[in-house]
């Protein structure tokens, strides 16, 4: 009896990443992959849906507060732990990278080291960013008085189709730097990176809920983004300003922090980007 | 200021609360004598213009409204009413200064101007604290020793800056945005024109304010001070007007920020409008901020932080602490406390030295509180307000109230009524108080009493609010940042994070 032809290789379906778990979405709806100039798809990716997407955010409010109440230092710890998890499975990265994405060689090799940069970067941030925005302030009276910043809560970003996983590494990152969690939508081809993301938040202790990865369509979910009213914080990275605009609008219900997109990758303001500053006030005296 | 000792004549009313405690411990109230500030330090010119590019300009259409006293409803002037054309010549002129004058001025130039009008702020304090008080209605003893001292230290704290953004933001360059388009309400006039004017000019902005319609006459005298120190002609514009001058600047296209202090409603327009315009936005809006009060409180000490909380400045305060939460265990002896405080307080005069609640700002906003007073009742909580208090015949005059056994599915849970209206629930446990307080969408203030020092660290990190005063309330200070979570808006004025909204990263 032969063996299988090992030449046809299994076309895997990638499943979404939600509530550390990897559900395919729920409305049984996929697309292919397929990397430019390139005839066969290279997986099939699940079109969520708006059920997916509530259920993402679910899980992310579920999250939030015991992620917030995470030491500092294990949310760095954590992060850490993710960007050395992708180090690990940097040969399925780069195939990934290379193979369903398109990307050259050098450009998937400097893809990877920047993603593995942008985790590294905002591991070590979770415990300096209070540090240089928090403060003491001096208020003319008997009064104690600081401000430290806080998270905002469910952070919803929208990438852009062209996949740029440094890019979506460190969004994702500098946002759970802070205590927040994510509802990322990595729209058309980006969403070919839900499968090896997931697989490292998965697997670098990141309590389910605190990330959350949908592929799809960015036209069928980006103004439920919008009008979603426990998501707290939108950032969308897609470039249309027409969609920007409507989300801006639709953002305004609840009073979403609007993040436009700009600004360097690795900064300590784009950990400022999702926070609030909380000032307490206390008496000073006998 | 003379006072005497009278034994209470008339016996108080209950409201059918078993509870009520006579007015008094011994019987005694203690009775004030006017002490009337006089007003002979101001004088308010019959008509006002606008100020646009140094210049005090009239109305495009000519037209004029009220601006009306309401401690007796009389016109105290009138005040040019500012259309779309008006806007965009203000606009016009505070771009001509931004690009000529203002952005070119080195740090050290700008503080200087800002510590010489804190200083005239200063030496003209009585003037503008009498002035806020007759057309604002808040108690002169508020006006002339919270918000005028405010107001002169927050352009000394900014004045400060102007020459040290360097350190605004550690390791990033920083520079202006450009023309800021600043709307402020009616409840703090001079001092929120002070929160939005002295941060955006030492970061090298150029402004157009427009101050609420009911309460511009402090921003229209902070006008002559500004040309009395000197500033630069269209470094600060002033529109009077209502909401049609207001949209009109949210919409300009020369407008590079807009900052918002008023409604969450208000708020939510200002931001669609603004979408997609690429204008920075910093909204500070309302608030339904919850007072927590433990039974290891200090309770007489609470009591006073409460009263204070929610009836200073009439309730007309965003961050008022509107929804008591008592602990169960001691909320008895502490409602007979708070009703003996309430019965103390004097409404009245604002320009009376004495008194302690002046008149609500204006016949709309009397009606709105009166109306949610009665939605109260109807909804079926206990209603208390010391009936034995006179209030004035003329004038918007209303007692301090609360309502009691409310549940946070009450309106006047959930709505902010800007007015000296309380409501009181109780709880049983931190982690309850924590999730009440939080359970709304406004997220601006909140206050603890606890002797507690671990208690209160615990709560203060679960309460979603960026202003939480402890064992203490209504603290207001240039150097402690001020704003909202949620619904209460976004950015923050006060404190060194108050002037990254008026900055651009430059790199």
């Amino acid at each position: 009896m032969k063996t299988a032809d090992l030449k046809l290789p299994v076309l895997k379906t990638h499943k979404l990443y939600i509530g550390g778990a990897f559900p395919r979405s729920e409305s049984g709806r996929s697309y292919p992959l397929v990397r430019p100039g390139a005839k066969k798809p290279f997986a099939q990716l699940c079109l969520g849906s708006r059920k997916d997407l509530r259920a993402a955010v679910d899980a992310a409010l579920g999250a939030q507060h015991g992620w917030a109440a995470r030491s500092a230092y294990n949310r760095g710890q954590i992060l850490y732990r993710a960007a050395e998890m992708i180090e690990g499975r940097a040969d399925s990265w780069l195939a990934l990278l290379r193979e369903g994405l398109g990307l050259t060689p050098a450009q998937a090799e400097r893809a990877l080291a920047g993603t593995i940069d942008a985790l590294v970067y905002y591991a070590g941030a979770t415990d300096k960013y209070p540090q240089v925005i928090g403060a003491v302030n001096p208020v003319a009276g008997p009064h104690h008085n600081f401000t430290t910043p806080e998270a905002v809560g469910v952070i919803g970003l929208i990438f852009a189709e062209d996949p740029d996983p440094a890019a979506i590494a460190a969004r994702i990152a500098a946002a759970i730097a802070a205590g927040n969690t994510v509802v990322a939508l990595l729209p058309g081809r980006a969403g070919g990176l839900v499968a090896e993301f997931g697989e490292a938040f998965a697997t670098s202790d990141l309590p389910g809920g605190v990330v959350n990865l949908l592929s799809g369509s960015a036209a069928e979910l980006a103004s439920q983004f919008g009008s979603h009213m426990e998501i707290q914080g939108l950032t969308y990275l897609g470039g249309d300003h027409a969609v920007q605009t409507e989300l801006e609008r639709l953002g305004a219900d609840n009073m979403k922090r609007y993040l436009r997109p700009g600004g360097p990758l690795l900064a300590l303001e784009r950990v400022l980007d999702f926070v609030e500053y909380k000032t307490v006030w206390h008496p000073i005296g006998y | 200021m003379t006072e005497h000792l009278a034994h209470a004549s008339a016996s108080p009313a209950t409201n059918g609360h078993p509870r009520d405690p006579a007015p008094a411990p011994g019987g005694l109230v203690i009775d004030y004598a006017p002490s009337i500030e006089s007003d002979k330090i101001v004088q308010i010119p019959a008509r006002h213009q606008l100020y646009i590019g140094g210049k005090w300009t009239q109305p495009a259409a000519g037209r004029y409204f009220d601006s009306i006293n309401p401690a007796t409803n009389q016109v105290l002037s009138e005040i040019a009413e500012a259309d779309a054309s008006d806007v965009d010549a203000a606009v016009r002129a505070a771009r001509r200064s931004y690009d000529r004058t203002w952005s070119k001025l080195s740090g050290r130039e700008r503080g200087r101007y800002l510590f010489r009008i804190a200083r005239l702020i200063q030496e003209r304090s009585r003037e503008l604290a009498v002035l806020e008080t007759i057309d604002n209605g808040k108690p002169i003893r508020e006006s002339r020793d919270v918000d005028l001292p405010l107001v002169a230290a927050h352009f000394f704290y900014y004045a400060g800056w102007a020459d040290k953004l360097e350190y605004a933001l550690p390791g990033r360059k920083v520079g202006p945005i450009g023309v800021a388009g600043q709307i402020i309400p009616w409840n703090f006039p001079l001092l929120m024109a002070a929160w939005k004017i002295a941060p955006a000019l030492a970061c090298g902005n150029t402004v157009v304010l427009k101050p609420a319609e009911q309460t511009p006459l402090t921003a229209l005298k902070l006008m002559e001070i500004f040309e009395e120190a000197g500033l630069p002609p269209g470094v600060v514009n002033l529109v009077t007007g209502a909401g049609e001058a207001g949209a009109a600047l949210v919409a300009h296209p020369g407008v590079d920020k807009i900052a918002f202090t008023g409604s969450t409603e208000v708020g939510k327009i200002i931001a669609r409008s603004v979408a997609g315009s690429g204008k920075k936005l910093t909204l500070e809006l309302g608030g339904k901020s919850a007072h927590i009060v433990f039974e290891d409180a200090a309770i007489d000490q609470a009591v006073e932080g409460v009263i204070n909380g929610i009836y200073f400045n009439q309730g007309h305060v965003c961050c008022a602490g509107s929804r008591l939460l008592l602990e169960e265990s001691v909320s008895g002896v502490f409602l007979d406390k708070l009703k003996v405080r309430m019965r103390q307080l004097r409404v009245g005069n604002p320009l009376d030295k004495n008194t302690d609640i002046g008149a609500i700002n204006s016949i709309g906003e009397l009606d709105k509180i009166k109306r949610l007073i009665e939605l109260g009742k109807q909804e079926g909580s206990s209603y208390f307000e010391p009936e034995e208090i006179k209030l004035p015949q003329a004038g918007n005059f209303l007692r301090p109230c609360f309502f009691s056994d409310v549940a946070s599915s009450h309106t006047l849970c959930r709505v902010e009524v800007f007015g000296p209206v309380l409501t009181v629930s109780t709880f049983r446990t931190p982690a309850e108080a924590v999730a009440k307080a939080n359970d709304t969408p406004y997220g601006l203030a909140a206050g603890i009493w606890s002797e507690k020092g671990s208690k209160i660290h615990k709560v203060a990190s679960g309460l979603r609010a960026g202003v939480i005063w402890a064992n203490t309330y209504n603290q207001f200070d240039p150097t402690s940042p001020f704003g909202g979570y949620g619904e209460s808006g976004y950015g923050r004025e006060g404190g060194r994070h108050g002037l990254l909204p008026y900055l651009e990263i430059l790199g």
